[in-house]
């Protein structure tokens, strides 16, 4: 038998960019940031994951189609490290990856860090552009949306509700 | 046997409170006074479960005895149990449901903030995680206290008897024993008694801006850290544990 060269970093990268998140299919685990770094020995890959949210429950299928799709290119054993530090942020998902969000009828994220200065009862009005129409005249209706990642928005100008992925 | 790590019962500890709470909210979904706040409700649930896992699976992996994070919650019975009373107690109304998580997360943030510099890795990156989610926990909460209480009289009435029938609870959050006071000292805690005028601070705010008011009563009622608890917890774990007890070691 033929020993194969243990694929490179980038090759691992790219089998995983097929692993789409089952919440917003639309975007793959890499470029949603959760797949923090993957390497290959002898065939065993180590892939470091980290959780969206601590409650996600999507992480458990997200593991599971991380590890079938390195299976399926003939890798293996995988191995799954999950790591918190440094804490998950949409400011890691690339303007690329963005504009594929709202194509997908999803406002992407702003600034995390203006998200962080809000305190209780003093909120700024900030705007979230309607991914439909394009207005910025909108209002949030529920920073809790249908997943954990996103809330709910109301457009005033095309009257349509639309989701926001929240900057976190 | 080895000697388990003196912070195990610390992070049980943090786990329990958030594994009670985060089960407690969990009974809305699907009886909350409209869908976005049912949907909101069973979201900080998520996040608190979701940040118990992580803690319990740590305290399994201190201890050293193989338990896991299942371990801890399905087969522990309430005298085991080391959460605070507070987060035990039945949701009662929206009031008291919303009062309730406004009080704890806003003490679980400056917690999770301090946190953040434990000299143990994992439970600062748990704490960096849960301190975003937090915070719009508490913003949430916070709108909802103003919202009641500055509110019609009988939004006002119902928020202001939460805070009266709560604020006896809020004492053992802060109160501190050798456990917290051999994680502090370890660099890998944080004396709770520390958070207290912080947290103070923001609460009587939101709550002077709610035209609510802090009953006078000094009395606080303990007992959870110590297992010592109300007849509600009991309930609360039949329910949670008896799919987990029946079927012991079923996999899905």
């Amino acid at each position: 038998m033929v020993k194969r060269a243990p694929p490179s970093r980038d090759e691992l990268f790219a089998i995983l960019d097929e692993v789409k998140d089952p919440e917003v299919p639309v975007l793959s685990v890499v470029e949603l940031g959760i797949v923090r770094d993957v390497s290959a020995n002898d065939g065993r890959v180590v892939v470091t994951i980290t959780p969206t949210y601590s409650g996600c429950p999507a992480m458990h299928e997200i593991e599971q189609s991380i590890a079938a799709a390195l299976t399926e290119h003939g890798l293996g054993p995988v191995e799954l490290r999950t790591i918190y530090a440094p804490a998950w942020t949409t400011d890691w998902i690339s303007p690329a990856a963005r504009e594929k969000l709202r194509a997908y009828g999803i406002a992407p994220p702003g600034r995390a860090a203006a998200v962080e200065e809000l305190t209780p009862l003093r909120r700024r009005a900030a705007s979230v552009a309607c991914p439909f129409c394009g207005a910025a005249d909108t209002e949030q209706r529920s920073e809790f949306g249908s997943t954990a990642c996103k809330s709910i928005w109301y457009c005033r100008s095309c009257r349509q509700p639309f989701e926001e992925f929240k900057a976190i | 046997m080895t000697d388990a790590s003196p912070l195990v019962p610390y992070v049980v500890r943090l786990g329990d409170d958030r594994l009670v709470l985060g089960h407690r909210l969990s009974e809305w979904c699907g009886h909350g006074p409209i869908l976005e706040e049912d949907i909101a409700l069973a979201n900080i649930a998520l996040d608190l479960i979701g940040q118990a896992t992580a803690l319990l699976k740590l305290g399994g992996a201190l201890e050293g005895a193989g338990r896991s994070e299942d371990a801890f919650a399905y087969f522990r019975d309430a005298v085991d149990y080391r959460n605070a009373l507070l987060v035990e107690l039945p949701n009662g109304d929206f009031a008291f449901t919303i009062v309730r998580q406004f009080l704890f997360s806003q003490f679980a943030l400056l917690q999770a903030e301090a946190l953040t510099h434990s000299a143990n890795e994992t439970l600062a990156g748990i704490a960096a995680k849960a301190v975003k989610e937090y915070r719009y926990h508490v913003r949430h909460c916070a709108e909802w206290v103003v919202t009641l209480g500055d509110g019609t009289d009988e939004s006002h009435a119902r928020a202001q008897n939460a805070v009266d029938e709560l604020w006896r609870y809020t004492g053992e959050l802060f109160a501190t024993d050798a456990i917290d006071d051999s994680a502090a000292t370890a660099g890998a805690g944080v004396d709770p008694s520390t958070l207290e005028a912080p947290w103070r601070a923001v609460v009587m705010d939101v709550l002077g801006r709610a035209s609510l008011s802090v009953p006078d009563t000094r009395y606080m009622q303990r007992g959870g850290r110590d297992g010592r608890h109300t007849e509600h917890l009991g309930h609360l774990l039949a329910e949670m544990q008896i799919v987990a007890r029946s079927h012991p070691g079923a996999t899905w």
